[in-house]
């Protein structure tokens, strides 16, 4: 089984964020990164899937700066075999633009299965697997936290609100992966070695048109302070008062 | 002319929340551009019953594709009509909900087509001869304002920001065919299991109960549920320590990785208010906490907050909002 995973290089969530002079961008100065939390999952499920399969190929393609090969070192040393970087100066947040360099990149891999995180959460677009899945004209489920592979036929499970639905596609196909489905495994010391000698090929990347541009971002109005009105059961009478006349929700 | 399209969602033969509030959103994009508000409602034969409701929502034109195999979710067909619908019709937008399936149709639509997408965005205007968003990026830390000359413009509305309100218009009927065969699909939702209709779903709930860690035992979210229960058109969520110990199901689980509310009442009980799982609620109207350490950072967030033990307070909690709502 020949599986290619979609990795985005990410900023750590847990920064205390600030708009850089451009008022367009962030300032990630002392910034550190990881690999996007869903795409962990996608990685899993590929390795998953190989293992079971009892063969095949698993490669990482991430776009992004040069730096974005530390995440995909990682990937090759949770297992993944081989890795392409497509190189480009910024990652640019019209989802389309990179579709269109993935596309480019996927479309004569020959590959059984092409996995992408459910969403990015930096730009928190979900919508560059959909995107490939149409560029390369392959079947598409979005979303999923329950899959089963037997042969060319694959069954997925989603949630939607307030339901689920049980998805069956052929393969070749496009999955978009969401939590739940599996626990990632943390690299260890051997395929920390093992990662170093891994083939990763590194070319530039062609970038689509950019339709859509981010022309400011903004902190959110930040909340009022926190306030702790009282303690135990006895704070009740005064919750129930601030829900009724202050913040009239009762 | 610059008409809107707008992709009404329905299932099991009900237009959903998130239609009509698409609805509210297009109507108000048509009136600053000077054009009508064509609705798309796909589904199974007796889907253009639905037309009415959209009509009373400000829909000028319902475009009505009725199909035995578009009863479930058919994105391959969806694709095909709605993309086919937007080249021909000449729209200058077209309106989705940042639902599941919205989300997975949306983008999809806007590849082929080759069109500007603007994904999950709280606010919506034309500005001269640009499409203006608002998206929230990085969990919802910042909010990134997305700007496109590109038409059409393609984008999804975050449910539950845009309120759905009447409107009258013509709602005049008008028959689409599928484009190609939707039974030919390769890719087939083949069940659909609905949560019980008695459950009100996460993104429509006014009212989120929340447990985390706190709450000690599976068991114990029975007191979260009659807590959920006495304030009436409640939910209830939890964080993922909860969610990954099998206490309550993963779709249940609010944060980075799980699902963003708004709800004008959020209730964290045991909850310490990591980052990831703030990343879900921040937008939370009212943000009350329970938690027995008065440092646990939730409490930075919290309008109100009780420090106490959630197995004391919730049950009391419970007795005084059925006192406070006698008569509702
Ligand atoms: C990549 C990534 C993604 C994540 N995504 C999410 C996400 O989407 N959603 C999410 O929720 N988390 C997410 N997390 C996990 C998150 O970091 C926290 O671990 C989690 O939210 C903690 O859950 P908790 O508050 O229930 O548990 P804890 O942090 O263990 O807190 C339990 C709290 O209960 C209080 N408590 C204990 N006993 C009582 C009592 N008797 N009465 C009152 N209070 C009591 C304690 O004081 C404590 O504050 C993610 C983590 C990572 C790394
Ligand atoms: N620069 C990138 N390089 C490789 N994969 C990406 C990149 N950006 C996004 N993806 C993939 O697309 C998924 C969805 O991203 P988004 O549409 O930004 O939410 C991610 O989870 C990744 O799998």
């Amino acid at each position: 089984m020949k599986i290619a995973v979609c990795i985005k290089r990410v900023i750590d969530m847990e920064m205390r964020f600030r708009v850089a002079g451009d008022g367009a961008s962030i300032d990630e100065t002392g910034a550190k990164y990881d690999i996007n939390d869903f795409d962990m999952y996608a990685i899993e499920a590929a390795l998953q899937l190989r293992d079971k399969a009892g063969g095949g190929e698993v490669a990482i393609v991430s776009l992004g700066p040069v730096q974005a090969q530390e995440q995909i070192r990682k990937a090759l040393s949770m297992g993944a075999d081989r890795a392409v970087h497509l190189a480009a100066d910024r990652i640019p947040s019209d989802g389309l633009a990179i579709a269109e360099a993935l596309a480019a990149e996927l479309r004569d891999g020959a590959y059984d299965l092409i996995l992408f995180g459910k969403m990015s959460i930096d730009s928190s677009g979900q919508s560059v697997g959909p995107m490939v899945a149409e560029l390369l004209e392959l079947p598409l489920v979005a979303a999923v936290s329950k899959l089963d592979v037997q042969g060319d036929r694959g069954t997925a499970g989603r949630v939607l609100e307030g339901a689920s639905e049980t998805i069956e596609f052929p393969l070749p196909a496009v999955l978009t992966i969401d939590e739940g489905l599996n626990t990632p495994r943390l690299p260890n010391l051997k395929g920390i070695m093992a990662a170093k000698k891994k083939p990763l090929e590194t070319r530039p990347a062609r970038l689509g048109e950019q339709r859509v541009r981010t022309t400011s971002i903004e902190l959110p109005a930040d909340r009022p302070p926190g306030r702790i009105i009282g303690e135990g059961v006895a704070a009740i009478p005064e919750l129930i008062r601030l829900l009724q006349t202050e913040a009239k929700v009762l | 002319m610059p008409n809107v399209l707008v992709i009404a969602e329905a299932r099991a033969g009900q237009l959903r929340k998130v239609a009509l509030e698409a609805m509210t959103a297009g109507r108000a994009l048509a009136s600053e551009a000077g054009g009508e508000v064509h609705a798309l409602v796909a589904g199974p034969p007796g889907t253009a019953g639905l037309a009415p409701q959209l009509g009373a929502h400000g829909a000028d034109v319902v475009l009505v594709a009725e199909h035995a195999a578009l009863e479930n979710y058919n994105g391959e067909a969806l694709t095909a009509l709605i993309a086919e619908r937007t080249r021909t019709g000449g729209y200058r937008v077209v309106i989705f909900s940042a639902s599941v399936h919205g989300r997975e149709l949306a983008p999809r639509v806007a590849a082929r087509l080759r069109a500007a997408y603007a994904s999950d965005v709280i606010t919506v205007a034309l500005e001269g001869g640009s499409l203006v968003a608002r998206h929230p990026v990085n969990t919802g830390k910042l909010t990134a304002t997305l700007t496109t000359s590109a038409s059409p413009a393609v984008v999804s509305l975050r449910p539950g920001m845009f309120e759905a309100s009447a409107h009258a218009a013509a709602g005049r009927v008008e028959r689409i065919e599928p484009v190609g065969d939707p039974s030919a699909s390769r890719v087939r939702v083949t069940a659909t299991q609905q949560g019980s209709s008695a459950k009100l779903d996460l993104s429509e709930a006014p009212i989120i109960v929340s447990g985390g860690r706190g709450m000690k035992a599976a068991e114990n979210f029975r007191i979260v549920e009659d807590l959920a229960n006495a304030l009436g058109r409640a939910a209830v969520g939890c964080t993922r320590a909860v969610s990954d110990d099998g206490w309550r199901p993963h779709s249940d689980q609010i944060g980075q990785t799980g699902r963003v509310v708004s709800p004008d009442l959020y209730i964290a009980l045991g909850i310490s208010g990591a980052v990831q799982h703030i990343a879900g609620m921040r937008t939370a109207r009212t943000i009350v906490a329970v938690n027995k350490d008065r440092e646990a950072p939730i409490f930075k967030f919290a309008d109100y907050g009780i420090v106490g033990d959630v197995l004391e307070v919730v049950p009391a909690l419970t007795a005084a909002v059925k006192e406070a709502r006698k008569g509702h």
